[in-house]
């Protein structure tokens, strides 16, 4: 078992400094935040190395940073071979908002990354099925953004109760 | 009639839409199912039927607390283990201390609920492959504890009675006794239903061999709870990521044992269900001699909670595996992000990876077997 | 033409009568097996007019016909299912006194009349223009004309046994009281194989009169409804009363060649043509009990599973016991 920051360290020695930031809010669990571009190769390491056995995606979330005008992709790991968690960020402008699918390492991401699209709208490059999952396919805008607007009509219907 | 060829087979196949109104979809789950003959080629579930905008709610209420009441309504069927869930990632959050007889009867709260959740899992699996009758018994026994639920705080079936670092009010007098009551009485209908229906031949043969959940497959899509376990993996967040106070009660971790057929088969998913609720009732009387009999049931906390910045990811162990909420704060008093990891979406991602191949009739039993609450995959 | 007229009339008012009570019946039945009450409002006692009520309510509901159905087949089908199970009852003698029509194949032409139910399943599944009626209907045809072979090789013994096709024939042979003196006459007395068929024969009229275990080709929690998923009104009640009537004729069937028909238990004490017909109605009526209590208790099989047991045990079993019976007939 080892802690967040060991892990940094290991991820560090495999992949470089600029790809990685060690980072903590004042409470709550600490993350690393991973550049977009590597975050496929990342994952594959944390799950296949015999010292992380990352073998678990128990939950990916979106986020949108209105203020720095990002969307955010959160990645909880959980290995239950070694019992160690460990939380991935990757942070993309939010007009261009790429980031690779890890949807080819861990199976769950499927239904993960569709929802992230369909929520705040990260595309996820490489999805299989790349629609949105919770609301129709021909809905406008992303609902858990923070500067969302829902649209008055959806096929000629009042969206207003 | 939308009819397709099949690529591999040359078949003409059929498209067929079970639900979103279907009996055995176990509420508005829409399954696309390319069919060749009765055989299933293709499985594609669409969700999103009843998506009541829980993470947006919680986003826009001025109070950590208020989104208490929405954390209920996601499982309906387990609103207490949902309730339980999100107090426990604020407490740990803002580390609170939590009362230890506020612990006590959140755990007993939690483990009533569990055996409530599964009863009806099963009774609707039993009722799924046309055994009527085992599900009216089980309800007998869900409703007796709904009638503790509603003595202790005045709901059915969403309490809203968890409060952060507390409880909404205290139980009344008779709480140990009435529940101590249901534990006795409880225990011989589990015989009963193993008598009735978990032997019963046909139910074996319809549910043995189907569905199978290789225990590979089910950590690539980070299945958990009774459906990970049904693999014969032993793996229980209440023993391996002790939270409240499970690390003080003993109690085993049932797991699939491929008893009637092949390992992690729609059965082993069941009887996992089955043996759990034995262990409930453990729990429960371990924690009803536990259990302090004066004490506060809310923390001394400033009225208006304001977290400073920061982000957790806290999981617990419902009924239908693992309830993970990833909290965001930004200092505000409304949550930045609250999502919730909820088991029954991820669950119902990897039904195409089990189901191909099968007839409709097994469909059935794979979608009851997974135990899906649908208000939960949509939130 | 009056005499046919009473004839006619004679068992349609059984059966409506009988529909009623057993509809009211099957939900009593239900509610005591699964430890709640039941109907107990319409009527005062028991709810006794629960099912008057039902009928009431289902002849004025709006008869809606998918606008994609074949109109004629859709419309027909109902009737055609009920027309079939009510002929077969020509054949049946409900006391020594009566019986609809005196001919000496019945038991050939109840076989025949009844494989017309078959057909008229096929037509709903296939003219509602629904995928799961088709479904169901195709589950039906398959299932039933799989299950008419063990019914008609156990009915065969026993017409070895009895020696005649006219079933008021083989109702007369079983008067009486065995050589012993203390078991009725009755066929499934006579000869352990008969026992065997008599069981064949009970789980081959589950199946065909789409009861649980076997009712599949309705089964509600997989295809919806079956082939009665697009039907309302008093089309969908006249396929609740032929299922009914169904399920008595084969039970009265069973009662006939098995149980001695109109015969009284007790020799000639409660004889009598009104005794006959009290014995005969209970007779099934027991048959028709087993039935709601095997609904009641058990799951349903997998369609494969029952064809499973269709081909590979019941017909292979029944036709061993076939000749059995024919060699313990040259025998004994």
């Amino acid at each position: 078992m080892k802690t967040p920051e060991e892990i940094f360290e290991y991820l560090k020695n495999e992949f470089g400094e600029d790809a990685l930031t060690f980072e903590k809010g004042d409470i709550g669990d600490p993350w690393i935040l991973v550049d977009a571009a590597s975050i496929k190769s990342v994952s594959k390491f944390l799950r296949d190395d015999p010292g992380m056995r990352f073998n678990t995606l128990m939950c990916l979330s979106g986020l949108h940073y209105p203020k720095e005008e990002e969307l955010g992709v959160v990645y909880n790991l959980h290995s239950t071979e070694l019992n160690q968690t460990i939380t991935l960020k990757v942070r993309v402008p939010i007009d261009e908002p790429a980031v690779p699918s890890v949807e080819a390492i861990w199976k769950t991401a499927d239904w993960h990354e569709r929802e992230a699209y369909d929520m705040v709208g990260v595309t996820f490059e490489g999805h299989p099925n790349h629609k949105r999952i919770l609301l129709p396919d021909d809905w406008e805008g992303h609902p858990l953004r923070k500067d969302y607007v829902p649209q008055e009509f959806y096929r000629g219907v009042t969206t207003r109760a | 009639m939308i009819e397709v060829i099949s690529k591999e087979t040359g078949n003409k196949e059929m498209v067929i839409n079970m639900g979103p109104q279907h009996p055995s979809t176990h509420g508005v789950l829409r399954l696309e199912l390319v069919l060749d003959g009765e055989i299933i080629t293709k499985v594609r579930p669409h969700i999103g039927y009843l998506h009541r905008c829980f993470e947006k709610y919680a986003e826009q209420m001025d109070d950590y607390a208020k989104v208490i009441p929405y954390t209920d309504r996601m499982d309906y069927v387990s609103a207490i283990n949902q309730e339980h869930g999100y107090v426990i990632a604020l407490e740990r959050m803002l580390e609170l201390e939590v009362p230890e007889r506020v612990e006590y009867i959140r755990v007993i709260m939690a483990e009533l609920q569990r055996i409530a959740s599964h009863l009806l899992g099963i009774g609707a699996f039993g009722l799924d492959l046309g055994a009527f009758s085992p599900f009216l018994y089980l309800f007998t026994e869900r409703e007796k504890i709904l009638d503790i639920f509603e003595k202790v705080t005045g709901a059915r079936l969403l309490y809203n009675y968890f409060a952060v670092a507390g409880l909404m009010r205290d139980v009344h007098p008779e709480f140990k006794t009435d529940t101590a009551e249901f534990v006795k009485t409880f225990r011989p209908k589990i015989k009963e239903l193993n008598d009735l229906l978990s032997y019963n031949k046909i139910f074996i043969q319809r549910t043995a061999n189907i569905g199978v959940l290789p225990e590979k497959v089910a950590f690539n899509y980070a299945a958990s709870g009774p459906v990970l376990r049904g693999s014969g993996v032993k793996w229980d967040l209440r023993k391996n990521d002790p939270y409240s106070i499970y690390d003080r009660f003993e109690f085993d971790i049932p797991v699939g044992t491929g008893e009637v057929g092949t390992l992690g088969d729609c059965w082993d998913r069941y009887m996992v269900r089955v043996k759990e609720m034995e262990q409930s009732l453990r729990i429960i009387e371990q924690a009803l001699d536990g259990m302090p009999d004066e004490g506060d049931v809310m923390a001394a906390i400033p009225k208006r909670i304001r977290a400073k910045e920061g982000e957790i990811y806290v999981r617990t162990e419902s009924p239908r595996g693992e309830l993970g909420y990833y909290i965001v704060s930004d200092k505000s008093a409304s949550p930045f992000r609250v999502k919730a990891r909820a088991p029954s979406f991820v669950h119902l991602s990897l039904l195409p990876a089990i189901s191909r191949g099968s007839l409709i009739a097994d469909m059935v039993a794979i979608v009851g077997s997974i135990d899906i609450v649908l208000g939960e995959v949509d939130r | 033409m009056a005499a046919i007229l009473i004839h006619a009339a004679i068992p349609l008012t059984i059966i409506l009568v009988y529909a009623l009570v057993a509809i009211w019946g099957e939900r009593k039945i239900a509610g005591f097996i699964q430890d709640r009450l039941g109907p107990m409002r319409v009527g005062g006692w028991h709810g006794w007019a629960q099912s008057i009520a039902d009928l009431l309510k289902l002849i004025q509901k709006e008869d809606i016909i998918p606008t994609n159905a074949s109109r004629f087949l859709f419309k027909f089908a109902p009737f055609m299912m009920f027309a079939a199970s009510y002929a077969a009852f020509a054949v049946i003698p409900f006391s020594s006194a009566y019986i609809g029509s005196m001919i000496n194949i019945g038991v050939f032409y109840l076989l025949a009349v009844t494989s017309i139910l078959t057909l008229s399943v096929i037509m709903a599944g296939w003219a509602s223009n629904n995928k799961w009626s088709l479904l169901g209907g195709m589950r039906s045809a398959a299932q039933m004309v799989s299950y008419e072979v063990p019914t008609i090789a156990t009915v065969l013994t026993v017409v070895l046994v009895a020696g005649s096709l006219n079933l008021m024939t083989v109702t007369e042979m079983q008067a009486g009281n065995d050589t012993l003196g203390f078991l009725p006459n009755w066929l499934i007395f006579q000869n352990p194989f008969l026992i065997v068929a008599f069981i064949i024969f009970f789980i081959s009229i589950l199946a065909e009169s789409h009861r649980v275990p076997f009712d599949l080709p309705e089964s509600e929690s997989e295809l919806v409804g079956g082939y009665q998923t697009e039907y309302s009104g008093m089309r969908w009640a006249m396929f609740m009363l032929a299922e009914y009537a169904d399920m008595l004729l084969l039970s009265l069937l069973g009662a006939t060649l098995f149980f001695g028909g109109w015969n009284s238990p007790f020799g000639d004490f409660m004889g009598g043509p009104a005794w006959g017909f009290f014995w005969f109605m209970l007779k099934g009526l027991l048959l028709v009990f087993v039935m709601m209590w095997i609904r009641w208790t058990l799951p349903r099989y997998r369609v494969d599973q029952l064809m499973h047991i269709c081909w590979n045990i019941l017909i292979p079993l029944s036709f061993i016991n076939l000749v059995l019976t024919a060699l313990w007939e040259v025998i004994f």
